[in-house]
């Protein structure tokens, strides 16, 4: 029963990390002022490049700067159309999200020839596990040594990564300049503009963090996660992480814990896969994996109150003429 | 710091902008001595916000030059001018409203890259200032809590932290209750024994006689007049910003109130969020009086206007009107209340009183649009609807009389006229009206002014809701003081002065004693 909850629990880390990382940058985006339902299509683009970069060049780090490179791009063209051209930010994101779900297959069949796919990636051109010192020889100590050697240890360096931007997160937006501004100009960009602070440069190094973060998110699926990359692997994940976003009302370690139990069900729907429930019978392999998306409604309908975003966000930032 | 020896903080000379075909500032010179109040009054749109605009950066001028302490200086952008030392408190507040006063005073200001090191020497730097000028402020409250007048120091204190010489407040009273904007004077005051140069922008003569030195009016876009405050008085100022003679007092006969035509008893509304916005407000309302409704902006009196009219539904208390109860459980929405002929200019007329990209015949039906008049059996007919918004807009001399312009693209005042017009033409028994003249100018006014008195005079019911004590004083004939949602003292207009208004409208009003809060 213990090592079923540790695997669980271990299973829960895999999953969580493209939707904390995909979470975190939508935070720092969504801060700003600039909604972000382009997190999908970022992730999903991020893991093309990743995947098409490493296979052509063997290299899983090789990957990961073209996955940031692309999703930097994207995110760069959000910025363009919702700051310097003021347009819809949803729009905008809806058509990122649907331009690479067809580019990147379209892309992958022409230079690939595997129907879409990019091929299987192997050796150096995927993100290995990193086995802690002593994990093996501790294996055998009761629960500790379960603990340490399965869940700590014997994840790939996305997964510490992302664990590790939580803080960091936290960090910037409320302990440093950049942080002040950033929240700053998603309540009130007048504010910062009669401050002598430009509102676009602040939203355009938002946006490249954004950029950065789900490149990172993309990466972890395609070349850590998995071996390669599949048509529309991201499958709603970067839905997922704004739904966590929202449920953790733009708060890092809030949304963390939300990554986390959307992860956690995730794992939980998987392991239940064809077990029979004392009482209730072998339940249906849908009726588990839908069980994520009702609680987030669930949740988001009800549970955790009004969740009040950044003031300004979604608006365009117009200069008044007084 | 400087040598500071220049008599003169900032000088314009020569500065024009133009927006498109609007002229908004005409080659303006301007000087402001040193460690003086510069008041700048002038009516809506004569350009004083677009002149403080220049200065502080956020248009450039088109020609002209400024100067600061006798340098010449280039402002492109905010940074420029606050690196000159000129601080500005914006008419709306320039704040982030969930950071606390101290974030806000650091923001742009940061100190470094890691604001721990920053916010504690600011930590220090604002306990000073605020001794020093007595501003009275818990730097690690929250904007959002705090009363409007403290906010407005918030305000202050960020200019005199990015060490402003030149402090620029824009209508800065038009949110205070009297006794917050006497403090706020006497802070300026202060400001000004230490060195501060201050430019005060208004369109209230009161304050300008009271808290400046000198005196600069504008009018159209135009500089025409300064003047050293103690060698002038209100009626020249007022010549000089409309440029004829206007009546301050509105010219009307003492009321003849006849029968009640609305009573309301105990009404109280809630809002979304549960806070209770009226509190068993009660009131009776009579043929041919005005009842002014007085209050800082914010105390209840837009749900009672809302409640009354029928827009959002009361939690309890009763309506009496036009022969109907109207209850929580039998309540009345807008257009029922119209057809028992209940008129209401909106507070916000760009809101709620037109779709201001509507061109000015159809906003002028808007509420009334299924009425006959202006319907056939399908379609509506315009010709008709043109012909009476013509008629109104001779009659109302709205400008430029054209039914075919968007109402965005009227003035605020004619827009303000399409809106009245709209409504006192359907010839209601009861207007409930409500800032008849917020952003309206000085000539519109008067005529506004007096189409409500000759509405009263007709024997129709008035309540009046305004921020402007002023406009209450002028028009009312009974006053009732609105505060936190529930009605805290009624005095006749004959009775009333300022004072124990504004005592009622802070709530500090203890009859009989009188004593200052």
């Amino acid at each position: 029963m213990f090592e079923t909850l540790i695997l669980i629990l271990d299973a829960t880390l895999r999953v969580s990390t493209p939707l904390i990382l995909a979470a975190l940058a939508g935070l720092f985006s969504e801060r700003s002022g600039i909604v972000d339902i382009g997190l999908e299509g970022k992730m999903l683009a991020g893991a093309f490049a990743a995947a098409a970069a490493a296979a052509v060049f063997g290299s899983a780090w090789i990957g990961l700067l073209f996955a940031i490179a692309a999703s930097v791009s994207l995110a760069l063209i959000h910025g363009f159309a919702c700051i310097t051209h003021r347009g819809d930010h949803i729009v905008s994101g809806v058509a990122i999200n649907t331009i690479v779900a067809g580019l990147t297959v379209t892309l992958g069949l022409d230079w690939f020839d595997q129907g879409g796919q990019t091929p299987s990636l192997t050796g150096d051109a995927r993100f290995t596990p990193i086995t802690f010192p002593f994990a093996d020889q501790l294996a055998d100590v009761p629960v500790i040594g379960l603990i340490y050697s399965e869940l700590l240890s014997g994840h790939n360096i996305l997964v510490y990564l992302a664990f590790a931007m939580v803080p960091l997160t936290y960090w910037i937006v409320f302990k440093t300049r950049f942080g002040l501004r950033l929240r700053a100009v998603g309540e009130n960009p007048h504010a910062v503009d009669t401050a002598g602070i430009s509102v676009a440069l602040v939203r355009y190094r938002a946006v490249i963090i954004c950029g950065i973060l789900c490149g990172l998110a993309g990466a972890y699926l395609s070349t850590a996660h998995n071996a390669g990359f599949l048509k529309d692997m991201s499958a709603g994940k970067g839905y997922m992480a704004l739904a966590a976003l929202i449920f953790g009302k733009w708060r890092p370690v809030p949304v963390l814990c939300a990554c986390l139990l959307f992860g956690f069900l995730d794992a939980l729907a998987v392991r239940l896969q064809g077990v029979s429930l004392p009482g209730i019978g072998e339940v249906p392999v849908q009726a588990i994996e839908v069980l994520p998306y009702v609680l987030t409604v669930l949740l988001l309908a009800g549970f955790i109150g009004k969740a009040v975003g950044p003031k300004a966000i979604g608006k365009p930032y117009v200069k008044e003429r007084a | 710091m400087t040598q500071q020896t220049h008599p003169y903080s900032i000088e314009l000379e020569g500065i024009s902008k133009r927006f498109g075909a609007v002229q908004a500032n005409k080659n303006i010179d301007l000087q402001v001595p040193t460690g003086t109040i510069h008041g700048i009054i002038g009516e809506n749109g004569a350009g004083k916000s677009t002149l403080m605009s220049i200065i502080y950066g956020f248009y450039e001028a088109d020609s002209g030059s400024i100067s600061i302490d006798g340098q010449q200086v280039a402002i492109r952008n905010s940074q420029d001018a606050i690196n000159v030392g000129i601080g500005m408190v914006h008419q709306h507040f320039m704040l982030v409203e969930n950071f606390s006063v101290l974030e806000n005073v650091i923001l742009g200001a940061e100190g470094g890259a890691v604001l721990k090191q920053g916010m504690d020497a600011a930590r220090e730097e604002l306990k000073r200032l605020e001794q020093e000028y007595s501003l009275d402020i818990d730097v690690d409250a929250i904007v959002e809590d705090l009363p409007v007048g403290l906010q407005q120091r918030v305000e202050i204190l960020k200019a005199l932290y990015r060490g402003a010489k030149i402090l620029i407040l824009d209508e800065p009273t038009g949110v205070l209750t009297p006794q917050e904007a006497d403090h706020l004077f006497r802070i300026l005051k202060s400001l000004k024994e230490q060195g501060v140069t201050v430019i005060l922008i208004t369109h209230k003569l009161r304050e300008i006689l009271a808290s400046t030195d000198n005196v600069s009016v504008m009018r159209q876009g135009e500089m025409v007049a300064h003047r050293e405050t103690s060698k002038t008085d209100k009626e020249e100022l007022a010549e000089l910003m409309v440029g004829k003679k206007v009546r301050l007092k509105v010219n009307k006969d003492e009321a003849k109130p006849e029968q009640t035509v609305l009573s309301a008893k105990d009404l109280s509304f809630f809002d979304g969020q549960g806070v209770e916005r009226l509190k068993k407000v009660s009131l009776e309302l009579k043929a041919g009086e005005i009842l002014g409704i007085a209050g800082v902006s914010g105390n209840g009196q837009s749900e009672l206007l809302n409640v009354l009219s029928g827009i959002t539904p009361m939690a309890s208390g009763e309506i009496q009107f036009a022969g109907q109860t109207i209850t929580a459980s039998e309540p009345k929405n807008a257009a029922q209340m119209r057809d028992l002929k209940m008129a209401h200019v909106p507070e916000d007329r760009h809101k709620m009183g037109l779709v201001t990209g509507f061109e000015a015949y159809e906003a002028a039906v808007l509420g009334y649009h299924d009425s006959e008049a202006y319907n056939g059996s399908v379609l509506m007919k315009r010709s008709a609807m043109l012909e009476e918004c013509n008629e109104r807009m001779a009659a109302w001399d709205v400008r430029p009389p054209n039914p075919h312009l968007k109402t965005a693209n009227f003035s605020g005042g004619n827009q303000q006229k399409i809106v009245i017009a709209r409504e006192v033409e359907q010839n209601p028994n009861v207007l409930l009206i409500g800032q008849p003249t917020r952003g309206v100018d000085i000539g519109a006014i008067e005529n506004i002014h007096e189409q409500i008195v000759k509405l009263r005079d007709a024997g129709k019911a008035i309540l009046l809701v305004s921020v402007e004590l002023d406009e209450i004083m002028a028009l009312s004939d009974r006053i009732i003081v609105m505060f936190d949602g529930a009605v805290v003292g009624e005095v006749s207009a004959n009775e009333a002065d300022e004072r124990t208004l504004g005592l009622m409208m802070a709530n500090a009003w203890n009859e009989g004693q009188g004593a200052q809060a």
